[in-house]
Parts: structure tokens; C-alpha cells; sequence
């Protein structure tokens, strides 16, 4: 009785977290912004609704099925937001008008020095 | 449904599902409207995580344990996928030439002429 209250609690926040994802997806203005919404909770959401799944099916395969997908998918999320905020960086998309720090605006062209060594990218004071 | 005795788990299962179909349809809006294909990108990320969510509650709505596993080759899948689209993007803002900086982006490049 206990474990299909906390699987229940577990599946419906779960479902809960991936919608508000979504909402955020939609709904935030910019795409650095948007990725954080999409990766951080849809990773929130999926290993919610995998612990459930641990919790309801309480044998050893099952169980740890779960937890290594819960582990994967901790593990891949930050991976693939570094990538696609970099590529989306580097091509210079616009960012929210409220944006009030761009560390790399005007240094040096980071994206194009990352396969050369920072020793060619100097900085230019005028 | 063989394996659902309480109708509470049902009603949770059921609930999770149609939020998570909520879900995938708001992030096939983005999908749709995206106006940078890197939004397109981690728009296609989003519906794949929440497919392998879908895939995880409905392993307990039918209460079928191979579900799992579908979902777990689904997520390897999905994450290549996306570390491939990424790579594509950032190869192609390469190629793209680095002329225009469109809008708020007024960054000062030095051409090593």
C-alpha cells in the first residue's frame, strides 16, 4: 500500500515536472534560457517517472533497469545542453534584450580559436 | 492491463500520460515555430526525453516490464542524435562565413588579413 502511494506520488510529479518543461520550452524567451528549461527539468521529469518504475517492479533486473536509465539519462543531459549551447553560441544567435553580461562579447572570438590554443587569441586594448 | 490491481496507480498512470502527451505537443509547437534551428535542436532533445518518459509511465500503465528497455535504447539513440545535430549546427555556423551578427550580437572580430 505504501509502495503504490510513493509510486503514485513519483509517476504523477514526474508527469507534472515534464509538463511544466514544456511550458518553459514554449514560453521563455530566449534559446540559453529555453535550455535550461528543457534539459534540467525533462531530465527532472524522465528520472522521476524511472524511480517510479523502480519502486513499482520490486525485483533486482527491473530495479536496476531503472536506476542505471535514471544514471544514463543524468549523465547525458549535460553533455548534449554543453553542445548545443556552444554550437548555438558560436552561431551567433540573438540573445534576450535583459541579457546584461556576455562574457565572451568582447574578448577575443572564442569560438573560432577552440581548436588553435588560447595562445593566438589576443586581447585588444585600444 | 494485467498487472494493475489498485485503481489508484491507474489514475496516477493515466494522469502522467496525458500531461506527458500535453507535453510533447507544446514542445512540437517549438519544433514548429523555432525561429533558430538550434531551438529546433533542443526542441526534437525535449521530445525525446519526454518519449522516453512516455515510454517509462507506460510501462506501468500496461504493466509490461519490456517497456524499459525500449526506453533505455531509445535514450542511447536519442542522445547520439543529438550530439550529432549539435555538431552539425556548430559546423555550419563555421561555414556560414563570419560576416553577418544580426541584432543584439554586436561582437568585434578581428580578420587575421
Amino acid at each position: 500500500m505504501i509502495i503504490e502511494v510513493v509510486t503514485a506520488i513519483l509517476l504523477v510529479s514526474g508527469g507534472i515536472f515534464a509538463f511544466i518543461a514544456s511550458v518553459g520550452m514554449l514560453r521563455l524567451p530566449d534559446i540559453i534560457i529555453r535550455m535550461h528549461a528543457a534539459t534540467k527539468a525533462g531530465a527532472l521529469g524522465s528520472g522521476l517517472i524511472f524511480l517510479s518504475l523502480a519502486c513499482y517492479y520490486l525485483d533486482l533486473s527491473t530495479t536496476l533497469r531503472a536506476l542505471a536509465a535514471v544514471f544514463f539519462l543524468l549523465l547525458t543531459a549535460p553533455v548534449a545542453a554543453h553542445l548545443i549551447g556552444r554550437a548555438a553560441y558560436c552561431s551567433r544567435v540573438n540573445l534576450w534584450h535583459k541579457t546584461w553580461i556576455d562574457e565572451f562579447a568582447n574578448v577575443c572570438d572564442w569560438c573560432e580559436t577552440q581548436g588553435q590554443g588560447a595562445s593566438e587569441c589576443e586581447i585588444e586594448e585600444e | 492491463m494485467n498487472g494493475m490491481e489498485s485503481n489508484l496507480l491507474e489514475g496516477a498512470a493515466e494522469v502522467s500520460l496525458v500531461l506527458l502527451t500535453l507535453a510533447i505537443l507544446l514542445a512540437f509547437i517549438r519544433l514548429v515555430i523555432g525561429p533558430d534551428p538550434a531551438d529546433r535542436i533542443i526542441a526534437l532533445d525535449l521530445i525525446s526525453v519526454l518519449i522516453v518518459a512516455f515510454l517509462g509511465a507506460f510501462a506501468i500503465y500496461s504493466g509490461e516490464k519490456s517497456f524499459l528497455d525500449v526506453g533505455i535504447a531509445y535514450a542511447l539513440i536519442a542522445f547520439l542524435g543529438t550530439v550529432a545535430l549539435a555538431r552539425f549546427r556548430e559546423r555550419l555556423a563555421g561555414k556560414a562565413g563570419s560576416g553577418e551578427t544580426d541584432g543584439a550580437r554586436e561582437t568585434e572580430k578581428e580578420h587575421k588579413e
